[in-house]
């Protein structure tokens, strides 16, 4: 590989990297301040991919959608979308403890998934959809990527400074006082149910927009673009090794495991077809084994929550 | 539409289907009230079960033959996750082990993946003509699907009533300190519900793979239905599971009146949050966590 081949690889992984990053300060507001096991991520990221999608694509015979709208309508229709199906699930299952809504979020998230397959008139069924635009797509492939690069980095940056300051608001001190024990901040008169469905809702809304620069991207959505259970799992990963509860740590965790995953598929597609199937399958086992180590020997992750006491010096 | 061609096309196969999810929702109960968190691993458990089986058939047992070994192997291997993964988690919020369960699911089904391959398999090859019983078809493998169910439910409802083990199972999913105060072992009680739901995950992978077809997804697909199953009959209440896992499979095959057939696995889902919404200690009474 030739140094401008390895310069553009380096780029196209940044923005995977900041697609990811996005995912897991979502999932970081939910699990990471609010105590929510969301275990239909993919759901969510789909949900933002097609809604943005189908605003903003050329038209198509075979389905609904093309209207050319503006890419940015299209991020936050993403965004409001994937909100408004949070809503709902939120709304009944988090009354009761996160068991119920990780398993409300597997089956919004099949469901989604059972949508987008057998609806053909919205989402071009398996065929899925092309012809979506893409940022400065008309400008030549090196400084297209780096263009797309840039608008990456500055929404990650942006969700980064949002989230930092909520949390170090007074909001995010009672999620966390929500999380840590729930009984003892209900009896000082907060509306335990109401604050976690904000951050369910919140969270949700920024997977829909990593799911709307997902397709942007890559011009083109099908229905076997996103494998349901290992898009949810690499981003718990990203979370639990990066360290839940500390955004750093979460944008960490999204590059490392990206770079890990990735360059594990490289290595795999180099062995014989024999056994590179099977090594494809050996890849998930050993991510789901490096969720229990992590578990086991390091929860907190690599960058660890701050403690109370240094994080109140910005009052 | 005549009565027996809905008792044959609608009602017989949701009732085969609704008794294969009892069968799991009895296991999600079990974990879900004696040790308090929800076991995400156990619809791929159950297709190890069903592939372990397979291994057996392959070596020229007869499927129903098959059955127990597989599931005694499944019981030894559900040990062994719980030794491993689950046990040390014990003092952290339960919703951790939760999550480690999603993780051994994952890691559960790559080991089918590369051991077995990804492509659907069967115990036997043939097309079997169904007999009539007063004019009700039923193949042989649906009879024995059945009378297998209720073999399990008899079986361990009386196990959990009247032996001293079961009574300590009961003891624990009531109360956990209490049970131990009375001398109740509780580390015994975990490996026994462990080796009795890796049994049961076993029995309802090998029964949806003999009247359906084995693949290494199967077991995901049965998560969502068996857990509705679980919550609509009442967390931690054995019967509430049968009668969960009933109301499901039988919801599943009617389904198909009220919307298109490719939605059917949405059934599951809006049992659940119905249930949740109206009546979340489920139908029998069980716990809410």
């Amino acid at each position: 590989m030739d140094l401008l081949g390895l310069a553009n690889y380096a780029v196209f992984m940044a923005i995977l990297i900041g697609i990811y990053a996005l995912l897991a300060l979502g999932l970081n507001i939910q699990w990471g301040f609010t105590g929510l096991f969301n275990a239909g991520i993919a759901g969510f990221f789909a949900i933002g991919a097609y809604t943005s999608a189908i605003l903003t694509s050329l038209p198509a015979a075979h389905r609904l959608g093309g209207f050319e709208l503006p890419m940015v309508l299209g991020w936050v229709a993403a965004m409001l979308v994937a909100a408004a199906i949070a809503w709902p699930i939120g709304k009944i299952c988090l009354r009761f403890r996160s068991d119920y809504l990780a398993i409300a979020t597997i089956g919004i998230a099949e469901i989604i998934r059972l949508v987008i397959r057998t609806e053909g008139w919205l989402t071009g069924g398996v065929r899925g959809i092309t012809g979506i635009p893409r940022p400065f797509g008309e400008l030549p492939y090196m400084q297209s990527q780096l263009a797309f690069l840039a608008i990456v980095v500055v929404l990650v940056l942006l969700a980064y400074m949002l989230v930092e300051r909520q949390v170090n608001a007074p909001w995010g001190r009672m999620m966390r006082a929500i999380r840590d024990n729930e009984n003892a901040a209900a009896a000082m008169g907060k509306r335990v149910a109401d604050r976690r469905l904000q951050a369910f809702v919140f969270g949700s809304a920024l997977m829909g927009l990593a799911g709307a620069l997902f397709v942007h991207f890559n011009r083109s959505i099908t229905p076997e673009a996103i494998d349901p259970m290992i898009a949810t799992f690499l981003i718990w990963i990203m979370l639990i090794l990066g360290g839940s509860g500390n955004n750093r740590g979460a944008i960490l965790g999204a590059a490392a495991i990206w770079i890990i995953w990735s360059v594990s598929e490289l290595l795999t597609d180099r062995l014989p077809t024999e056994v590179a199937i099977q090594a494809k399958y050996a890849r998930v086992f050993i991510i789901g084994l490096t969720l229990q180590l992590v578990l086991r020997f390091r929860p907190e992750g690599i960058v660890p929550e701050r403690q109370a006491g240094a994080a109140s010096s910005r009052r | 539409m005549p009565l027996l061609d809905f008792l044959n096309f609608y009602l017989v196969p949701g009732i085969v289907l609704g008794s294969i999810y009892a069968v799991g929702a009895i296991g999600i109960t079990l974990v879900f009230g004696i040790l308090r968190f929800a076991h995400f691993a156990h619809g791929d458990m159950a297709t190890l079960g069903a592939f372990i089986a397979l291994a057996l058939v392959a070596g020229g047992m007869d499927p129903w033959t098959a059955l127990p070994v597989a599931m005694a192997a499944t019981a030894v291997v559900a040990i062994g996750v719980d030794k491993a993964f689950y046990d040390y988690l014990k003092a952290r919020p339960k919703i951790v082990t939760v999550m480690a369960s999603l993780g051994v699911a994952l890691m559960l089904r790559s080991v089918v993946q590369v051991v077995w391959g990804v492509d659907p398999r069967t115990y036997a090859t043939g097309i079997v003509r169904p007999d009539s019983y007063f004019g009700i078809l039923l193949r042989p493998r649906e009879l024995y699907t059945l009378a297998s169910v209720v073999l399990i439910v008899v079986g361990l409802a009386l196990f959990l009533r009247h032996s001293k083990w079961g009574k300590a199972m009961r003891a624990m999913s009531d109360n956990p300190d209490l049970a131990r105060l009375s001398g109740v072992d509780n580390r015994k009680v975990t490996m026994l519900t462990w080796a009795i739901v890796g049994a049961l995950c076993a029995a309802s992978g090998f029964m949806l793979g003999i009247n359906t077809e084995l693949h290494s997804m199967m077991g995901w697909q049965l998560l969502l239905p068996m857990f509705a199953a679980a919550i609509v009959g009442g967390v931690g209440r054995v019967e509430g599971a049968v009668l969960g896992g009933l109301v499901v499979g039988i919801a599943e095959e009617l389904s198909i009146f009220i919307l298109p057939a490719q939605y059917k696995a949405a059934t599951a889902f809006a049992l659940l949050l119905l249930i949740l919404l109206v009546r979340p200690r489920g139908l029998l009474n069980g716990k809410v966590l």
